[in-house]
């Protein structure tokens, strides 16, 4: 029997208004205790669907079960009560400005939690550890650099416990130190964890390797699955040039226009 | 006719936003409101924004009301001494403060100072996702983040009046008694026989109490409505400005005459 799935997405389909469709009929399955990406072109609809896996949005038609409960049933306390069970990494960490490091990673425990100091200073202390911030506990997120900035983010995201790990492009502007950081941490986070993680991202170099499933997104479709070797390999032209990073081809380089000659004047347009 | 029918509709167009909007802004206000508990609950929370609202615009409210009072003793003298009353110097001074000077002048500085502030803090948490990580780790950024700066405003606003008015009537004995020469005694009697506590300095309290709601409720909103890039932040910041100094002046006469017309004094 296959383990239970966190997220279930059953034919869903969604758009910001009516002409403008982002997600088309999409369906997918993530059971528990692994780690998988999304990967895609800009505006493909991946954030999009990590935002509804996080129950910002509803679907137009279709059904979207999150750790066993339905999003679009959700009353906002019910809401919340399933975001305790969520922690989400945002693409620069989001982290609140006004607040220390410490306090940042504090910030949860103290909001849902009525936990002494001394118990909440053990837990801000071992999840700073765990991403190897322990030291930068007084500093201001003004002075930490991206990469820091964003293993603090992360500690702040495992506070409490999750069961499902979301990262909205956890690589973008990293340095290649960093980026192997947040990468290996997100992998060992996981599995001391036992949670779920999702990674939204379309860095394939550093991606591909330590995922253990992989979403191929396009035009707001899941064009191919699989775990990496096997989607590789996979004979779907779109993932083909997006793994290659092949300047043409399932998506073309130049952006639809009228005949080229015809724009320079040297024939007549139709 | 076709010519016309273009301005009519991007008219119509923009009503109907503006009325959607204000529509938007008093659902917020009322969830607002029921969601002021964590505000109060944790009180901390507001106090530390009192200090950010309140207390680092003491310095501008103070050097202003001093300066207010100061011109008022100037300019009243200059008349009243045409008709032989200089000595009512006092009560000139202190009922123009109380009653309109320090609750308007106070708020529209508390606008340009601490409403500013708040939209661009709000609007720039919004646009680096602070907001929205709120949501995600299941904190409610209205009653965690607006709710306290809200009543933070609310309460700072009176106190800010307050310290202006008495600032100003200070200024206004300063070049009244000191540097003119009208007689002191004179001077703190007339005041303290014709200022009353009801009719006068009531009014002008519950006068900064509706401008300190109004003028935060329009720099939460802002903020929390601002677009989420830089241009978006810049004009909410402006819009906070002048809306609130709008609705200062406007509910400002709308007070005065339901306050001080009817011959109540």
């Amino acid at each position: 029997m296959s383990p239970p799935a966190v997220v279930e997405i059953e034919q869903v389909s969604f758009g910001y208004d009516a002409t403008r469709r982002v997600l088309h009929d999409v369906t997918l399955r993530m059971p528990q205790g692994k780690v998988y990406a999304i990967m895609g072109q800009s505006g493909c609809g991946k954030t999009t669907l990590l935002r509804m896996i996080g129950g910002a949005l509803h679907p137009d038609s279709g059904t979207a079960r999150v750790l066993g409960a339905d999003i679009a049933s959700l009353e906002t306390a019910e809401l919340y009560a399933l975001r305790r069970r969520m922690g989400m990494l945002f693409q620069f960490g989001a982290l609140f400005t006004d607040l220390s490091v410490y306090d940042n990673v504090a910030f949860p425990l103290r909001e849902h939690t009525n936990l002494p100091a001394a118990v909440i200073n053990d837990l801000v202390l071992l999840k700073l550890e765990a991403v190897g911030l322990r030291g930068a506990a007084n500093l201001k997120p003004s002075e930490l650099s991206g990469g820091m900035a964003r293993r603090v983010a992360l500690a702040r995201a495992i506070a409490l416990d999750p069961k499902l790990i979301m990262y909205d492009e956890p690589f973008t502007a990293l340095d290649p130190i960093s980026l192997g950081v947040v990468a290996r941490l997100i992998r060992r986070l996981n599995d001391s964890l036992g949670a779920t993680s999702i990674v939204v991202t379309h860095d394939v170099a550093e991606t591909l390797p330590f995922v253990d499933h992989v979403f191929f997104m396009a035009d707001g479709r899941v064009v191919a699955e699989g775990p990496p070797g096997e989607v590789e390999r996979a004979d779907v032209p779109f993932v083909t040039q997006f793994v290659q990073g092949n300047v043409d081809g399932a998506v073309p380089f130049h952006f639809p226009a009228p005949g080229y000659r015809a724009d320079l004047g040297l024939e007549a347009k139709v | 006719m076709a010519g016309l029918r273009e301005p009519v509709q991007r008219l119509g167009h923009s009503m109907t936003e503006r009325i959607l909007r204000l529509g938007f802004a008093s659902r917020f206000f009322a969830y607002m409101l029921l969601h002021s508990g964590t505000a109060f609950r944790r009180f901390h929370l507001t106090i530390r924004e009192i200090y950010f609202a309140g207390v680092l615009s003491l310095i501008i409210i103070l050097v202003s009301g001093m300066f207010v009072g100061m011109v008022l003793a100037l300019q009243g003298y200059e008349t009243l001494q045409r008709y032989g009353s200089s000595e009512a110097l006092g009560i000139l001074v202190a009922l123009s403060l109380v009653r309109e000077l320090g609750p308007v002048v106070a708020g529209l500085l508390f606008a340009s100072r601490a409403g500013s502030a708040i939209t661009a803090e709000i609007g720039l948490m919004k646009a680096t996702e602070q907001i929205a990580a709120m949501e995600m780790m299941a904190v409610d950024p209205i009653a965690r983040v607006v709710a306290p700066r809200f009543w933070a405003g609310v309460i700072s606003m009176p106190l800010l009046a307050a310290l202006f008015s008495a600032m100003g009537i200070f200024g206004g004995y300063l070049v009244g008694v000191q540097l003119i020469g009208v007689d002191e005694g004179a001077f703190w009697s007339q005041m303290q026989a014709s200022v009353d506590v009801r009719n006068d300095i009531l009014n002008g309290v519950i006068k900064s109490v509706v401008f300190g709601v109004a003028v935060t409720w329009i720099a939460v909103f802002e903020g929390y409505d601002a677009q989420p890039t830089a241009e978006g932040v810049s004009s909410a910041t402006t819009r906070t400005v002048v809306t609130s100094s709008l609705a200062i002046l406007a509910l400002d006469f709308v007070l005065t005459a339901l306050m001080f017309t009817g011959g109540t004094k």
